[in-house]
């Protein structure tokens, strides 16, 4: 394969450019209902070339690659209608480097016989109450390999083993529907799916529980997110504002995103990661052939760096943090996130509670986005706090806040950290992309929260 | 072809089987801050292979056309764990052709693309010099084939043109977003009610007014119902829901659950509509039906499988991509308009809001017709007029009783994307939440 892409490179007229050549292959495995939906198996290849001409971007993405030289060449081309400029990439030292998969356990030595079998387990649990009306159970493995060769000197070979498990109870009274759910994921250890009985066998009661459950009445309120939420918050209120796609180009954007500028507390520091190892946003080089890294966000509540591809390194004259990704060889990569953290504090989760006469206390997770200066996210689960205590559950809310005001208005931080390892993050059409985060319990004073 | 040689390989190892493949290639342009920054080609194809084996289905993807016997010998080791069939492929139909490709689209090169997408973004940058405007056009050639083992064959080439644009306005932290798009099959993307449609937003946005909150009017855009209401009220009508019995609307079927001026129509045979096709992806012909007539359940989405469940007939409604089984959805939505304009609805209120864009819709519970959101662009009416854009607030309701309870349905419909034609609707019964 680097003979390949090393001779389709050669005599490129070109300021630069980058060849990837992807083979994947995944297994999934789907019951609705009882009933098992839907079990394949997919196979894939294909690749592209991205192209530099004094600035201007050419891209060609294909599933043959076949004649990879001319395709080459188009994304020269293509490239060249649009450059005007000048070509800025931040220096990445070439690197030469076959990474194999971080492997705990390899879902390709399990057998579909027993992968069936083992879901099978979690059906039972899933129907555990008269109210449940149906539920939703799916697995999913991938194995990627990426050949990787720029006109820099870089090649990579790199694989990774993703894993996926997700579950829902659904209860239903009369014309109310609810539901609690499950994602999770790991990278390349198919033993989370046995570890997932305690929580899955959880799930039909919450969404009973639910049905009953009042509605909250919207408007601001201090709540109080466990780590796991707390993790899609610092994704969507933090995370995407610090990848600086978003800014590079954006005159008065930089100038609200200068480093230095205070977000938050003394108590305050978020990171960002793909080196720490094992974890599902980790990887050793990024899709630019940058090595990955520990990139500090935000230290002691300041803004000290941020998220990087070379292009947009170069242009605010930072140095690349190994944040260029992409989901699959149809897209060029991006500024992404890997493994995003709030670090702990010192308070517990008793001391964020204490003083808090009404408010809200979510947990678990099932969605969020964010428009930069807004954001929401929604809570799996949902109480409320009175006087102190965590009350009665009312059903689970949706989140919403300002992003330069939220952080400002985040005054406690707990010791308990955890990571959150399900779900997915989409940005510019590509979706899931494997990412996780992680935060201890975590106090918002006056945050909105949508209701009746 | 590929398609024949798998389909007939398969066949010695199952009851019935069916081929599905598409190959397609897109050219998008894309601006960033205001300028031309790539040019892309993009071409994939692959196929798809389901079989049935003693009333189980086996299945496997690929996008290696040359890996013909992987394809068959992934999806026969399938059939042991295979869901069970409640369905045989259809046999070939008489199909009434739905025109969805042009000559003309299938012709553009990435430099008329450019010359378009150029034009769109200097104007609006010169209008707007303080807005950063990014932006993407687009053109598509896509074919689909379809072969089963009872003989049916099938293939059609659809064409698009599309361009989706967004502008972003930073004052310190204060941020506003518009959104604009349009797609057609033919090459004749309206570029000026993309621009004139940006210029009210822009217009309506310029000053910050704070938001009306409680049970308030809600108004909502075309948009805003695409955006908002049609995600959880779809859920209710598809096939798989129902099967499950997890949608509300189980048991409704004939009922009048709706306010009688909702008409809401899925029609595939619209020509050159994006969306629009001759047959669904199991090679079904496309039909029109009604999902709901004057406030009346008419009928649900289904493919054939769960058709089969439901003991209903399949309405032509299969979609699916590559690498997953076929399922029910819609295709092309319609909402016969009403008689109220969009100007009466704003002028007809002392308080209410108008929301156009949403931040986070679609979670939360909608299997049960719940949606709560943040408004990403909404604007305060006051005493019949847009007084200003509202920030940091929150709508949320359910989409069943907001229908049942209508409060004026737009005379003025608009094609939302290009695939879903959609008036202004005035609610009552929506939750506002807001911050100070």
């Amino acid at each position: 394969m680097r003979d390949l892409i090393e001779s389709a490179l050669k005599g490129l007229n070109a300021d630069y450019v980058e060849i990837r050549i992807e083979e994947r292959e995944s297994t999934n495995i789907a019951f609705r209902g009882r009933e098992l939906d839907e079990i394949g198996h997919s196979t894939g290849k294909g690749g592209n070339v991205r192209a530099c001409v004094k600035g201007g971007w050419g891209f060609a993405s294909f599933n043959s690659i076949d004649d990879l030289r001319a395709k080459a060449v188009q994304a020269v081309e293509q490239a060249r209608m649009v450059g005007n400029e000048k070509t800025e990439l931040a220096d990445a030292p070439p690197v030469v480097a076959i990474v194999p998969p971080h492997i705990v356990h390899d879902p390709a030595q399990v057998s579909l016989a027993d992968k069936h079998r083992i879901l099978e387990e979690y059906l039972d649990l899933l129907w555990g109450g008269p109210e449940i009306q149906t539920s939703s159970l799916r697995y999913a493995d991938g194995h990627r390999t990426m050949y990787y060769g720029n006109t820099q000197g870089t090649y990579t070979e790199q694989a990774r083993i993703d894993v996926n498990f997700w579950a829902s109870a659904v209860a239903r009274a009369g014309g109310e529907v609810q539901q609690a759910s499950i994602s999770m994921g790991s990278l390349g250890d198919f033993g989370l799916v046995h570890r997932m009985h305690e929580t899955v066998a959880e799930l039909p009661q919450k969404a009973v529980d639910f049905l009953k459950a009042p509605q909250v009445k919207g408007g601001e309120y201090t709540v109080i997110l466990d780590p796991i939420l707390a993790g899609v918050f610092v994704h969507e209120a933090f995370g995407h504002l610090s990848e600086a796609d978003h800014v590079y180009e954006n005159p008065k954007l930089r100038e609200v995103m200068v480093l230095g500028r205070r977000f938050g507390g003394d108590y305050l520091n978020i990171v960002d990661g793909a080196k720490i190892p094992s974890l599902r946003g980790s990887f050793q080089y990024d899709e630019e052939g940058v090595e990955s890294n520990r990139t500090d966000l935000i230290r002691e509540g300041v803004l000290v760096g941020r998220l990087h591809s070379r292009e947009t390194a170069a242009k605010m004259g930072e140095t690349p943090s190994g944040n260029a990704r992409a989901i699959g060889h149809q897209f060029p990569p991006i500024v992404r996130m890997t493994n995003t953290v709030i670090e702990p504090g010192e308070a517990t989760l008793e001391d964020l509670l204490e003083g808090v006469k009404e408010g809200v206390y979510c947990s678990n997770w099932y969605g969020g986005m964010t428009s930069m200066e807004q954001f929401t996210f929604s809570a799996g689960e949902s109480y409320m706090i009175r006087d102190g205590r965590i009350e009665e559950a009312v059903r689970p809310v949706m989140l919403s806040g300002n992003v330069f005001t939220t952080l400002e208005n985040l005054d406690g931080v707990a010791n308990d950290l955890e990571m959150n390892e399900g779900g997915g993050c989409g940005k510019g059409g590509q979706s899931p992309l494997p990412v996780s985060n992680g935060s201890p319990h975590i106090r918002l004073r006056n945050c909105l929260v949508g209701g009746r | 072809m590929r398609e024949e040689e798998v389909l007939a390989l398969a066949q010695q190892h199952a009851d019935q089987a069916e081929v599905f493949s598409v190959s397609s290639r897109s050219i998008p342009v894309s601006y960033e801050a205001n300028r031309l920054k790539s040019v892309d080609t993009r071409d994939s194809s692959g196929m798809a292979l389901r079989i049935i084996k003693d009333g189980r289905i086996g299945f496997s993807s690929t996008t290696d056309m040359e890996d013909t016997e992987g394809l068959v010998g992934r999806a026969v080791e399938m059939l042991p764990f295979g869901a069970r069939a409640h369905m045989d492929f259809p046999e070939s139909s008489e199909y009434t052709h739905v025109p969805t490709y042009d000559e003309g689209t299938a012709a553009l090169e990435s430099a008329s693309l450019v010359e378009v997408g150029g034009a769109l973004i200097e104007k609006l940058h010169a209008d707007f010099p303080d807005v950063v405007w990014e932006g993407r056009v687009s053109q598509g050639v896509s074919t689909t084939r379809l072969l089963n083992s009872r003989g049916l064959v099938a293939e059609e080439t659809s064409s698009s043109v599309g361009l989706g644009v967004e502008g972003t306005l930073v004052r310190d932290t204060d941020m506003l977003f518009v959104f604009g798009r349009a797609s057609s099959c033919k090459p004749d993307l309206e570029t000026n009610e993309v621009i004139a449609a940006l210029t009210r937003k822009l217009q309506w946005a310029e000053r910050v007014a704070s938001a009306p909150t409680g049970q308030v009017p809600v108004i909502f855009t075309p948009q805003a119902v695409a955006g908002l209401l049609l995600g959880p009220l779809l859920a209710g009508f598809n096939g798989r829901n129902i099967v499950q019995q997890s949608s509300p609307l189980i048991e409704k079927l004939g009922s009048r659950i709706l306010d009688p001026r909702i008409t809401v129509w899925d029609d595939p045979t619209n020509p050159f509509v994006p969306g629009s096709r001759t047959f669904d992806d199991e090679g079904v012909p496309a039909t029109r039906f009604p999902l709901v007539q004057e406030g009346v359940i008419a009928n649900f989405l289904y493919d054939l499988q769960t058709a089969g469940q439901a003991g209903a007939t399949t309405t032509g409604s299969a979609h699916r991509g590559l690498a997953s089984q076929p399922g029910p959805g819609a295709s092309v939505i319609i909402i016969d308009p009403g008689d109220t304009t969009f100007a009466e609805m704003i002028a007809g209120h002392e308080k209410a809001l108008v929301v156009e864009s949403f931040l986070g819709a679609g979670q939360g519970n909608i299997l049960g017709g719940d949606f709560s959101a943040n408004v990403l662009l909404g604007y305060a009416v006051e005493k019949g007029e847009v007084t200003g854009r509202v920030k940091d607030t929150m709508v949320a309701g359910n989409v069943y009783a907001i229908l049942e309870a209508l409060g004026a349905l737009g005379s003025e419909p608009e094609w939302v994307g290009g695939s879903l034609q959609i008036p202004a609707l005035c609610c009552n019964g929506v939750s506002v939440s807001s911050k100070g």
